[in-house]
C-alpha cells in the first residue's frame, strides 16, 4: 500500500509541471505587449515599464518560468493587478465558500444517488425503479439555471422556507476565521448562524447536485445489477441472509468502484465548474473571482485561480485513486 | 475489516446529510426529518437595508475606478467639493459652502464647510483639499496613481504640466478657504467637481493605507465603511458626525451582490433584501402588481447608439448612413426590448439635459426612403458587413444580440447583409477602441449633466482610439465643441451645442436609438429614495420604516 501511494504521488509530479506550463504560458498568449493590454492604450509608459518589472516580462521567457516556478512553491501566488492583495490570502474567502458548497452539493448528491441507485438495482423495472431512472434523466438533462431559479422562486419566495442567496444572512454576518462558515460557527458556538449558514447552503447545493446525483445514481444501479448476479450473492440469500443486508452489507461495497470515479470527477467537476449555481445564488466562490477576473484582465489571479482549482483536481483524483486501492486490494498490484 | 471502515464511514456520512439537507430524502420517504424552518431571522439592525445589485465594487478609491458599482457605494462614504441637486445635474454646495467666480472665469475661491471631520477623526480644511488635487494631477505626487486618474485626465484635460491642463494652481488661502486658479476658462468645470469621482479622502487615510486605500477607503461622508467581503457585501454604518444635520436616517446600508437579475428580484420578493436595481424590464409589471414593493425609475441620462465606423467602406459615405437611419424602428424597439421604459432617440444627448435641441425632428422609418438613399449612394443592391452587438446587458441597451437581430431583419429588407458579431465585453470595448468594427452597438450614460460630456465624448477628434468610436472627425464640430468648452456665457452655449446637433444629424456618425429610463425596485416602506439620472446617489436620505 505505501509502495503504491508512493508511485502514484510521483506520478503528479509531471501533472503538475504540465499544469504550471499551460497556465505560464496564459500571459504569453496575450497578442502584444501583455503589460499594453492589461494596462490600456491611455497607460503612460512608465506604468507599462513598472508592470513589465512587476510581471517579470524583461527576462527570457525561460528565466520567468522557473521564478515563476519557484514563486509558486514557494506558495506565493503573485499579487492581483486590481486590488493589488496578495492572492494567496485573496483566494482563500473564495476558495473557501466553494469547498464548502462542493461538499454538501456532493453529500446531497452521494446520499440520495447512491440509494436510488440501490434501490432501483434491488427493485429492478419496479415503477420505483422506473422513476427513479426517469427523474436521473432528467437530472442529467436539467439546465442548472433553470433549476436554480424555480427552486429560489418555489422555496424562497412562494413558501419562504429558505433563504434564496449569499452566504449567510448580511444584517448578522459570520465572522470569517477559517472562511468555511459552518466551521467558523462552531468555532465561535453561535449556533443560531450554524443554522443560518446551513439553510443557505441548501438551494445552491440542490442546484449544483442535481446533475451529479443523476449520474451517481445510474452508475451505482448499473454496478450494481452486475453485482447482484454474482454467486456470493447467491450464497449469501442461500444462507438465509435478509435482502437489506445482502444488498447494503455484501453487494455494495463491490459496486462502490465506479462510483468512486464518478465521485471523485464530478468533485473535480464541481469546484471548477459551479460558476453558474455561484451566479444565481449570488455566491461569491472562486468559479466567480476567475471569471471577474477574465473581465477586468486580471492575468495574475486568473493563472493563479486556474492552477490552484486544477490543483485540487489532480489531488482529487490522488484521493480517489488511493481509495480504489483500499477498497479493492488488487488493484495496487496491476 | 478495512471494508466495514469504509461502510460504516459511508453510512454515517449519508446519515449526516440527511440530517443537514432536511428535505433532502428522495420521493419514497415520509418527510420524517423535514422540520419547518423559518425563513431569515433580521434580528439586529435598528435601521438597515440591503441594497440588492447586480456586480460588485471594482475598487473603493474613487480616482481609480470608473465603474457604477464603484460609485454607487463610494458617493455614501466621500463628499464631493460640489453637488448635484437630488433630482437634476444642476450643482448645488457640497463640502464647499459656497464659491465665487472670477469675471474672466479663470478664478474659483471655494468657502469650506468648517468643523466637518473625515471618519478617522482628522480634519477636513483646505490643506486636505489641496492634498486631494495634487494627488490627482501630479505625477511626480507619492500618492498618485500610476495606472492614470482616468477621469482627471478626461474632464480637466491632462495632468500637470500636459499642454491642455485646465487646473494651474490650488492653493489653500486659509485654513477653510480654496483657491483654484484655471489656465483657460471652462464652462463646465463646476459641474465637472461635483462628479463622485473627484471626492475629497482624509490625507492621513491615503498616506496610512496607500495603495490599499482602496480597501480601506475614509471619507467625510453620510456612512463609514466597515466591512467588505469581496463579490459578496460591502457594509457600511452611519457616520454620527456627518455634517448635514439630521442625516443619514439609516443606520446600515448593506450592499449585496446578486448577479442574476430574476434571482435578485427573488431576494427582494423574499424579503431578502429591501431595494434592487438592474430590473428586468419585463419584470416591472410584477413588481407594480406587489402591494409589498413598489418601483422607482430612474430618469434618463444615457444614449442606446448604433455607430458606423466612418473610416471604413461604405460608412464613409454619409448617404450610406442616413439610409440606415431610415431603416431603424425605434419605437418598435423602445416597445420590444425596454418594456415601454424608454424613449426614442433623436439626438446623442438625453432630452432632460439642457442645449438639447428639440428642433430636429427625426427620420421616418422608412424602408423604401432607406432603400433610395442607398442606391444614390452607389448600393442599389446593398452590400455585406458586420454588425457588433453588446455581449452584456446596460441601461441603455438592455440586450445587444437581440436587438442587433431585430435590426437586422429591416437592414436585409434593403440589402444590407449585416452578420452579428459579439464577443466578451472587455474585449468588444477595446476592438471598438481601436477601430476594428464595422457597425457596433454602444451606448453612454452622463457624468455631470453637461452637453460637452456627450457630445465631446463622442464626437472630439482628440477622443479617436478612445470614446470617438464612429472614428468621426470634422473640423466645424470640432471647432463648436472646442469653443463651447470654453465659453462661459450659458445662453452661448446652448446654442453651439444646438447647432453641434444638427451637424451630427445630418452627418449620422452614429444614429442615437433610445434613452433609457431603467427601473429599480423597493420595499413599500422605503421612503426618501430617489434615484438620480446619473446612476448612482448618496442614500443619506433614505429611510425604512
Amino acid at each position: 500500500m505505501l509502495a503504491y501511494t508512493v508511485r502514484r504521488m510521483l506520478m503528479l509530479i509531471p501533472v503538475l509541471l504540465g499544469m504550471s506550463i499551460v497556465v505560464f504560458s496564459i500571459i504569453h498568449a496575450i497578442p502584444g505587449d501583455p503589460a499594453q493590454t492589461i494596462l490600456g492604450e491611455r497607460a503612460t509608459p512608465e506604468a507599462i515599464e513598472d508592470l513589465r518589472e512587476q510581471l517579470g516580462l524583461n527576462n527570457p521567457w525561460y528565466v520567468q518560468y522557473f521564478s515563476y516556478l519557484g514563486q509558486v512553491v514557494t506558495g506565493d501566488l503573485g499579487v492581483s493587478l486590481h486590488s493589488k492583495s496578495e492572492i494567496s490570502t485573496e483566494i482563500v474567502p473564495y476558495l473557501a465558500a466553494t469547498v464548502e458548497l462542493t461538499i454538501f452539493s456532493m453529500i446531497f448528491a452521494v446520499f440520495v444517488g447512491v440509494n436510488a441507485g440501490i434501490i432501483s438495482a434491488w427493485k429492478q423495472n419496479s415503477w420505483f425503479d422506473y422513476i427513479c431512472m426517469l427523474m436521473a434523466l432528467i437530472g442529467v438533462s436539467m439546465p442548472i439555471f433553470w433549476l436554480g431559479l424555480m427552486e429560489q422562486w418555489y422555496f424562497a419566495q412562494e413558501l419562504k422556507l429558505l433563504p434564496s442567496v449569499g452566504r449567510d444572512n448580511p444584517r448578522d454576518a459570520v465572522e470569517a476565521i477559517t472562511h468555511l462558515y459552518i466551521v467558523d460557527t462552531i468555532l465561535q458556538g453561535r449556533w443560531d448562524q450554524l443554522k443560518d449558514v446551513l439553510q443557505h447552503l441548501v438551494l445552491p447545493s440542490i442546484a449544483l447536485g442535481t446533475i451529479p446525483m443523476a449520474i451517481i445514481a445510474r452508475i451505482t444501479r448499473s454496478s450494481m445489477l452486475e453485482v447482484m448476479r454474482s454467486d456470493y450473492i447467491r450464497t449469501a440469500r442461500a444462507k438465509g441472509l435478509g435482502q437489506f443486508i445482502v444488498v447494503y452489507k455484501h453487494a455494495l461495497k463491490n459496486s462502490l468502484i465506479p462510483v468512486l470515479t464518478i465521485v471523485g470527477l464530478q468533485t473535480g467537476a464541481l469546484l471548477g465548474g459551479a460558476i453558474l449555481t455561484e451566479t444565481i445564488f449570488g455566491w461569491p466562490g472562486v468559479g466567480r473571482y476567475i471569471y471577474t477576473a477574465i473581465g477586468n484582465r486580471d492575468y495574475p489571479v486568473i493563472q493563479s485561480g486556474i492552477l490552484v482549482v486544477a490543483s485540487i483536481f489532480v489531488m482529487i483524483n490522488l484521493v480517489v485513486d488511493l481509495l480504489y486501492a483500499y477498497v479493492d486490494p488488487r488493484i495496487k498490484y496491476r | 475489516m478495512k471494508k466495514r471502515t469504509l461502510g460504516t464511514a459511508l453510512t454515517s456520512v449519508l446519515a449526516l446529510s440527511m440530517v443537514l439537507t432536511g428535505c433532502g430524502g428522495n420521493s419514497a420517504e415520509p418527510a420524517n426529518s423535514t422540520k419547518e424552518q423559518p425563513a431569515q431571522e433580521t434580528k439586529s439592525g435598528d435601521k438597515t437595508i440591503i441594497v440588492g445589485r447586480g456586480g460588485d465594487s471594482v475598487g473603493l478609491d474613487p480616482i481609480r475606478e470608473t465603474d457604477g458599482e464603484s460609485a454607487k457605494v463610494t458617493e455614501n462614504i466621500f463628499d464631493t467639493l460640489v453637488s448635484y441637486e437630488e433630482t437634476s445635474t444642476k450643482v448645488i454646495p457640497g463640502l464647499a459652502e459656497s464659491w465665487e467666480v472670477s469675471p474672466d472665469g479663470l478664478t474659483y475661491t471655494f468657502k469650506l464647510r468648517q468643523g466637518v471631520k473625515f471618519h478617522d477623526g482628522t480634519d477636513f480644511n483646505a490643506e486636505a483639499v489641496v492634498f486631494n488635487f495634487n494627488r490627482w494631477m501630479d505625477k511626480s505626487n507619492p500618492l498618485y496613481d500610476k495606472e492614470g486618474f482616468e477621469y482627471y485626465n478626461d474632464m480637466f484635460g491632462g495632468y500637470k504640466g500636459d499642454k491642455d491642463h485646465v487646473i494651474a494652481s490650488v492653493t489653500a488661502k486659509d485654513a477653510n478657504t480654496v483657491e483654484i486658479k484655471l489656465s483657460r476658462p471652462q464652462a463646465p468645470f463646476l459641474q465637472n467637481l461635483a462628479m463622485w469621482c473627484f471626492a475629497i479622502a482624509s490625507p492621513d487615510a491615503l498616506k496610512k493605507y496607500g495603495e490599499k486605500f482602496t480597501e480601506n477607503p475614509v471619507g467625510t461622508g453620510p456612512f463609514k465603511f466597515v466591512e467588505w467581503k469581496r463579490n459578496d457585501s460591502i457594509t457600511l454604518e452611519k457616520n454620527p458626525n456627518y455634517w448635514n444635520q439630521g442625516f443619514p436616517k439609516l443606520d446600515k446600508v448593506i450592499f449585496k451582490t446578486i448577479p442574476e437579475n430574476s434571482a435578485r428580484l427573488t431576494a427582494l420578493q423574499a424579503g431578502e433584501i429591501d431595494l434592487m436595481d438592474g430590473l428586468n424590464p419585463e419584470d416591472v409589471k410584477t413588481v407594480e402588481e406587489n402591494a409589498d414593493l413598489q418601483l422607482f425609475k430612474r430618469p434618463s441620462m444615457n444614449v442606446g447608439y448604433l455607430g458606423f465606423n466612418v473610416e471604413k467602406k461604405p460608412f464613409d459615405n454619409p448617404k450610406v448612413r442616413q439610409a440606415i437611419g431610415h431603416a431603424i424602428n425605434k419605437q418598435g424597439l423602445v416597445d420590444a426590448f425596454y418594456a415601454g421604459l424608454g424613449e426614442p432617440a433623436t439626438n446623442p444627448m438625453p432630452p432632460s439635459l439642457w442645449g438639447f435641441n428639440d428642433q430636429i425632428k427625426d427620420r421616418e422609418y422608412n424602408l423604401d426612403k432607406a432603400k433610395q438613399l442607398l442606391a444614390e449612394a452607389g448600393f442599389p443592391n446593398g452590400f455585406q458587413t458586420t454588425f457588433w452587438a453588446m455581449p452584456v446587458p446596460r441601461p441603455y441597451i438592455p440586450d445587444g444580440p437581440k436587438m442587433a437581430e431585430a435590426m437586422q431583419q429591416d437592414f436585409k429588407k434593403i440589402g444590407i447583409d449585416a452578420k452579428i458579431v459579439t464577443m466578451e465585453w472587455a474585449t468588444y470595448l477595446d476592438k471598438t477602441k481601436v477601430g476594428e468594427q464595422d457597425m457596433f452597438m454602444l451606448g453612454w450614460t452622463g457624468d455631470n449633466g453637461d452637453p460637452d460630456n456627450f457630445l465631446s465624448v463622442f464626437f472630439n477628434k482628440n477622443n479617436i482610439g478612445g470614446n470617438n468610436r464612429s472614428r468621426y472627425a470634422n473640423d466645424e464640430l470640432q471647432g463648436i465643441l472646442m469653443k463651447a468648452q470654453a465659453e462661459p456665457d450659458q445662453a452661448k452655449r446652448e446654442e453651439m451645442y444646438k447647432k453641434a446637433q444638427e451637424i451630427v444629424f445630418n452627418e449620422v456618425p452614429l444614429i442615437p436609438l433610445v434613452h433609457s429610463t431603467p427601473p429599480l425596485a423597493g420595499k413599500k416602506g422605503i421612503t426618501g429614495y430617489v434615484p438620480h439620472p446619473k446612476g448612482s446617489e448618496s442614500l443619506e436620505k433614505v429611510d425604512i420604516q
